[in-house]
């Protein structure tokens, strides 16, 4: 567990490789691990301290560097480099990793309670609930995301369409592979992640040139008590950073606009928001609690219905469908070990993250401190490497080295890249459950209200679609009266 | 001179034109294929190409609005998507990169990636050949115990692991 904490941490603090790509690439090691009797269990923790790590990682680039290694540290810039050009790099590093941990063990509290009642509740779902659900996740995507809902949608639907290529699992007919035989068994979307998110930061980090200049951190124990005396005064923060981070990643808003809304409303709430930006360790704790609470809270719709919260979480979901296990409400049932192994897991990573953050920052940052013309490679290198072996073939790399320039284009246009992987993974799960709803209904598209429930569900993605207008329009009613 | 370097490359409007303008032509292919696959309704339900029509006509339709909206504003005319020198960095990246993957397929995993590793050290870094050597060998090694010996994953392998007899 140890061992995926700090490959975690490395991949968060590495540009180009993040959460989801770095579990991406290890997925595929994990294979023969996961064959072993009892195996998906430490396979499953393996990545999930990955995904712990990579959170934590992004902290210590973003402070000391003002690099975010992930998206959702960016926020953490904001307060955490000034504070580091202050000398106090080791308070801001421990607010952060104090806060990103409670907010991830709030979440996890979460979890443990909600995540049963949840999955007894999604046991009486059918195929018309189901893909109300997808419904939901995607619409909440666009409504929710800001930016260009077009290109949202864009991005969504690039997704659905590359998912459907290759052998359509109802009819077993080809569909979109023109003949070319290699697209016979589709896309892979793990290919997709590393090209994607792996190679197109790579290309974009190059652009900003290579040099990496930063501050030096350095953490000893009396900082680290200093600090945490100084942070019972934010637990308002904290505790608002926790429940935004935790709706944000139920519905899959995702960890980078919860660190940024949390960022905002702290700066809005506290006595002392103006003098936020300059360097304020409150700061530091709001966006990080809310991006580790909404990293953690991702992980609960994917395990109670099969819908992942973020690109992160639909990786791991991708990785227990290759085990061969069906997350969803019955994985509850058949699986129980499996379930709270996961669970346990997410306490003591966190615990164990902690700790290895808080020791080893200066050996971490170290690692930074290598040449990019050395490091760029060595990812790239990694990057064919983990592309390479998920099927064993050389065409996927290629198709690595085509998503990665596609990854550049969008992320320059400000595409969002999220809305097409998680779009890549359930595809599938989604057109499935669309084509057996209505094949049931005799192709009557009012299925999708049925009952109090599937209506319920329809109608509250519907609003979450078009909410940009909803509250617009509520805000010109209100604002008349 | 140093105006030049500055210059754009391009302008956002002509990326994101000719991006929206490739997801058209991805959806209207997308369209194309389903509908030859039968987008309607089958005998025992909704034929292969029902699903993924309506998602092809979703792709067109947003990338059209994407299109439109990138026309009509003046401000991503100006805007540089990419200056030449950012341009110029790019391509000494993805060049040897598609390089770096073809010549996998003849070389093996290893010993390209020891001279790809070598080259951007070169290139990039202007290290001296001292520096370069042990760095780019040594990093390889450390991949081949990890895939090799720890996780057991074979990579593609060339004549120079044939020759010491390691396949």
């Amino acid at each position: 567990m140890f061992v995926g904490v700090v490959l975690g941490i490395i991949i968060g603090v590495l540009p180009g490789l993040g959460g989801a790509n770095g579990v991406a690439i290890l997925l595929p090691l994990t294979f023969s691990m996961a064959q072993q009797p009892g195996g998906t269990t430490s396979a499953i923790i393996l990545l999930s301290c990955i995904y712990w790590g990579a959170l934590f990682g992004g902290a210590i680039t973003s402070i000391l560097f003002n690099i975010p290694g992930e998206p959702w540290s960016v926020a953490t810039t904001f307060d955490g480099h000034p504070l580091a050009q202050q000398g106090r790099a080791g308070s801001a590093l421990t607010a952060a990793f104090t806060s990103s941990f409670i907010g991830a063990l709030v979440a996890v509290i979460m979890i443990t309670f909600l995540s049963p009642l949840i999955a007894s509740f999604a046991l009486r779902f059918g195929p018309p609930e189901f893909f109300s659900v997808y419904l939901l996740t995607f619409c909440a995507f666009v409504g929710m995301s800001g930016g260009n809902a077009a290109k949202t949608v864009a991005s969504m639907m690039i997704g659905f369409a590359l998912a459907a290529v290759g052998l359509d699992s109802v009819t077993g007919t080809l569909r979109l592979t023109f003949g070319f035989t290699s697209l016979l068994k589709g896309f892979d979307f793990l290919i997709a992640v590393i090209g994607l998110f792996g190679i197109g930061e790579i290309l974009e980090t190059l652009e900003e040139g290579l040099a990496f200049k930063g501050a030096s951190g350095r953490i000893n124990l009396k900082v680290v008590i200093e600090t945490w005396k100084e942070l019972p005064r934010y637990w308002a923060t904290s505790l608002r950073s926790a429940a935004v981070g935790c709706f944000m990643g139920i519905v899959p808003g995702g960890a980078t606009p919860a660190s940024f809304m949390s960022y905002g409303l702290a700066r809005r709430l506290s006595p002392d928001g103006k003098d936020f930006g300059n360097g304020k360790v409150e700061g530091v704790v709001a966006p990080e609690t809310a991006a580790h609470a909404a990293g953690t809270a991702a992980l609960l719709p994917m395990i109670t219905l099969g819908v992942p919260g973020s690109p992160t979480a639909a990786v791991l979901l991708g990785g227990l469908l290759i085990w061969g296990l069906q997350p969803g409400p019955l994985l509850f049932v058949e699986k129980p070990d499996f379930v709270w192994g996961l669970i346990a897991s997410m306490y003591l990573g966190n615990i164990a993250g902690l700790i290895v953050v808080l020791t080893c920052v200066p050996l971490f940052a170290a690692i930074l401190r290598i040449p990019f013309s050395i490091i760029a490679p060595v990812i790239i290198v990694i990057c064919a490497i983990g592309a390479y072996t998920v099927h064993n073939s050389m065409f996927d790399v290629w198709l690595m080295v085509a998503f990665g320039v596609i990854g550049y284009a969008f992320k320059k246009l400000s595409y969002p890249l999220a809305p097409m992987v998680l779009a890549l993974v359930l595809g599938d799960r989604a057109e499935e459950n669309f084509r057996n709803a209505i094949k049931g209904s005799q192709g009557d598209m009012t299925v999708f209200f049925s009952n109090g429930l599937v209506g319920g569900l329809t109608s509250l993605a519907l609003v979450l679609l078009f909410w940009p207008v909803v509250s617009a329009a509520w805000r010109a009613l209100s604002g008349r009266r | 001179m140093e105006n030049e370097k500055q210059q754009s490359a391009a302008s956002v409007m002509a990326v994101e034109i000719g991006v929206a303008a490739v997801v058209f032509a991805f959806g209207a292919l997308v369209l194309f294929d389903s509908y030859r696959l039968g987008a309607s309704w089958g005998e025992d339900g909704p034929q292969a190409g029902y699903f993924p029509f309506y998602i092809g006509i979703l792709v067109c339709v947003s990338s059209a609005a994407i299109f439109v909206r990138a026309l009509r504003s003046a401000e991503l005319a100006a805007e540089s998507f990419v200056s030449r020198e950012q341009l110029k960095m790019i391509l000494t990246v993805l060049v040897p990169t598609v390089i770096y993957v073809a010549l996998i397929a003849f070389l093996g995993f290893y010993v390209t990636s020891t001279l790809y590793i070598a080259y951007f050290m070169r290139h990039l870094g202007k290290y001296s050949w001292i520096k370069i050597v042990p760095v780019s060998v040594g990093v390889s090694i450390a991949f081949f115990l990890i895939f090799e010996i720890w996780f057991q994953v074979p990579l593609p392998k060339g004549p120079l692991e044939a020759a010491l007899g390691l396949n």
